[in-house]
């Protein structure tokens, strides 16, 4: 089973790696100005998909593996988008200091706020993540010595990138495939990292602590490796998002609302399993782009109100659509398939199971 | 000086608005282990109600009679939206606490959505009597009307609430199951009708504090997303209160609301620091758990 997943994940990937090469079109499934496979309005869409994938998988690392409910990834994101966005179009950086910068700005502010985080834990723990991206929010909005250009965001120069990478209209193909790559390097770092011994300590973290304590393991420092490197992931997403959308915005890139969709990613595909993340990802995103390209089609506006106002409204048919999984879908997408593919393979899934390593985190 | 006072009292009032939206979320927690994250649309639909009975009955009763009854529909709005989705969605996920959670983020979402889509995203004005945008002179200061409203609401919600909690049967079994669910059933006592309880007492709560922080602080102006950006100072209130603890949130309530009006005003004035505000009360809130986890009125963390 494991070789086969590998064998189809590959293959997945070689689809996607020479996606941008073909140039048929497909009818329903991308709609409207989308309906090219190669256009640059799907590759966005594409690229969207995988850096938020990447970020998903990231998160999930926290919540699913080690049991920590935190409510605030887009902090980190949100610092990727704009130290790199800064460094680019304020200080005219070359691209590698203003990553390096990038990733070392999320390293030191994920060890510092992890670290005050995690002296509580469960909701309190879930509330001050989520103060604290909310305070970050404040701080992009404030605009100190006018660097993030507050509530209008800051447009991100192409002056110092390399050519190969700038401008969101000619270089279409190439943010792809930066996407692309981000995507599988974060997966692999999760892969990695949840099948080495530290992996096994962040879920026995999540099934049993205090255990672990007597154990003679501190749980605290793994907490805290957990916190960082899911943060420097979500900081990478951050910058792929800059350079694939091109201007950073407080509303799109800082506010709550992106942790949540994060979290409905994870939560729709089935925590715990990492490639749930991924498939959550992708199905939020591209479901998001699709009902927002579809509403705008001029044969959506002669629909009655009572079906046009629900239908024209993407945040609405997402947030039943999680609603309904939560509901009748207990371990996402990954958990689903499990109960298909039960026999095959008992290990896989197991929803209910998964749904409650949460519970636990919370109850302590 | 009078600067001071004046500040100092619409620094009250927001607190009161802020203990109103806290409350319930507190006792909500306390009893069933939810972070309720759909309070900020229970607001939302509290304001929104209260817009509707405005709107169509200022014409015919007049400003102040539309307001009373405007106020009213808030609090049976937010009522009668929590009772249905704890009876709804809630119900059914009974002993899926992580379940709950994600399922009142998801319902938050859809319905500001449809909120987004029947009335649009842009503010819409409630129309108010002309007295609630005055002010009272005291003393030597001008203090406006609508702060009284919210005070005043405020406190008659902690003694009416404090009252129901030790006098009556439904609130003593209440505040019994905050301190030991299990105890509860085990004694008998149908513990889901208290839970739905609680979901109506707070939602009722937080529609009235929708309503209010619109006509307060936002010049009666009222949007699909404001009870969301409220949600977020009412965890803080909860969570430096004490989780559970009514009287935390209201002695919480009160240093946030007044916090965050003195540094807007005395330091958020000079260019730079506009967002100063609300970046101290996360600030003391972070200090607030470095030095006591459980927050001030606490028992467990």
């Amino acid at each position: 089973m494991k070789h086969r997943a590998v064998v189809v994940a590959l293959l997945v990937l070689l689809v996607f790696i020479f996606l941008p090469f073909a140039g048929f079109s497909v009818p329903w499934i991308l709609p409207g100005t989308l309906n090219v496979v190669n256009s640059s309005g799907t590759l966005i869409v594409l690229a969207l998909c995988f850096l938020f994938a990447g970020v998903a998988v990231g998160y999930d690392l926290m919540i699913g593996f080690t049991g920590l409910l935190s409510l605030g990834p887009v902090l980190y994101f949100a610092s990727g988008a704009y130290v790199f966005d800064i460094a680019i179009s304020r200080w005219n950086w070359p691209l590698v200091p203003a990553l390096g910068l990038t990733f070392g700005v999320a390293f030191v502010l994920a060890v510092l706020l992890g670290a005050i985080a995690l002296r509580v834990d469960g909701i309190a723990f879930a509330m001050v993540t989520l103060a604290f991206a909310q305070a970050f929010y404040y701080l992009i909005e404030n605009n100190p010595h006018n660097l993030t250009g507050g509530d209008t965001g800051l447009a991100l120069s192409d002056l110092r990138l390399p050519t190969f990478l700038s401008g969101a209209v000619s270089n279409t193909r190439n943010l792809y495939w930066v996407a692309l790559a981000f995507l599988v390097v974060a997966f692999l770092i999760i892969w990695l990292v949840t099948e080495s011994v530290t992996g096994h300590i962040f879920v026995a973290i999540r099934e049993n602590e205090r255990r672990l304590d007597v154990l003679g393991i501190r749980p605290f420092r793994f907490k805290l490796a957990s916190f960082v490197l899911s943060s420097l992931i979500a900081a990478g997403g951050g910058v792929i998002f800059i350079l694939v959308i091109g201007t950073a915005v407080p509303s799109t890139v800082a506010s709550t609302s992106v942790t949540i969709s994060i979290l409905i990613m994870v939560v729709l595909g089935g925590s715990g399993t990492r490639w749930g993340a991924v498939m959550g990802a992708m199905v939020y995103v591209y479901l998001q782009q699709y009902l927002l390209k579809v509403s705008g089609e001029p044969s959506f506006t002669t629909l009655p109100a009572v079906l046009r106002v629900p239908l024209s409204q993407p945040q609405f048919l997402l947030g039943a659509l999680f609603v309904l999984f939560v509901l009748f879908v207990p371990g996402g997408i990954a958990g689903l398939t499990a109960r298909v593919g039960y026999k095959r393979d008992a290990s896989l899934g197991k929803p209910r199971w998964r749904s409650m390593s949460i519970a636990k985190a919370l109850k302590k | 000086m009078s600067a001071f006072l004046v500040i100092t009292f619409s620094g009250l009032a927001l607190g009161s608005i802020y203990f109103l939206a806290a409350s319930g979320l507190s006792l909500i927690y306390g009893l069933m282990d939810i972070l309720n994250f759909a309070h900020g649309l229970f607001m939302t639909l509290g304001a929104y109600a209260g817009y509707e009975v405005a709107v169509h009955l200022t014409g015919s009763l007049g400003a102040p009679a539309s307001l009373a009854l405007a106020v009213l529909a808030s609090i049976l709005g937010g009522a009668l939206a929590a009772g249905i989705t704890e009876v709804l969605l809630i119900r059914p996920l009974y002993g899926r606490p992580v379940s709950q959670i994600l399922v009142t983020i998801g319902l938050d979402l859809a319905v500001v959505g449809l909120l987004m889509g029947g009335f649009g995203s842009s503010a819409l004005q409630i129309p108010v009597p002309i007295w609630l945008l005055e002010a009272t002179h005291l003393g030597s200061v001008d203090l406006p009307n609508a702060s009284f409203l919210a005070l005043g609401a405020g406190v008659v919600v902690l003694l009416v609430l404090e009252w129901f909690l030790r006098r009556t049967r439904y609130g003593i079994i209440i505040r019994a199951g905050v301190e030991n669910r299990e105890m509860v059933s085990a004694l008998g006592i149908d513990v889901g009708r208290a839970f739905t309880l609680v979901f109506v007492i707070g939602g009722a709560m937080a529609g009235l504090a929708g309503l209010l922080y619109a006509l307060v602080f936002s010049g009666d102006l009222i949007a699909p997303a404001q009870g969301d950006s409220l949600l977020i100072f009412a965890f803080i209130v909860v969570v430096i209160g004490g989780l559970g603890s009514i009287r935390g949130s209201a002695v919480a309530a009160l240093i946030v609301g007044l916090l965050q009006d003195y540094t807007s005003f005395y330091i958020g004035g000079h260019p730079g620091w506009a967002e100063i505000g609300n970046l101290s009360v996360v600030l003391l809130l972070a200090i607030v758990l470095e030095i006591r986890p459980r927050g001030l009125f606490g028992a467990v963390a």
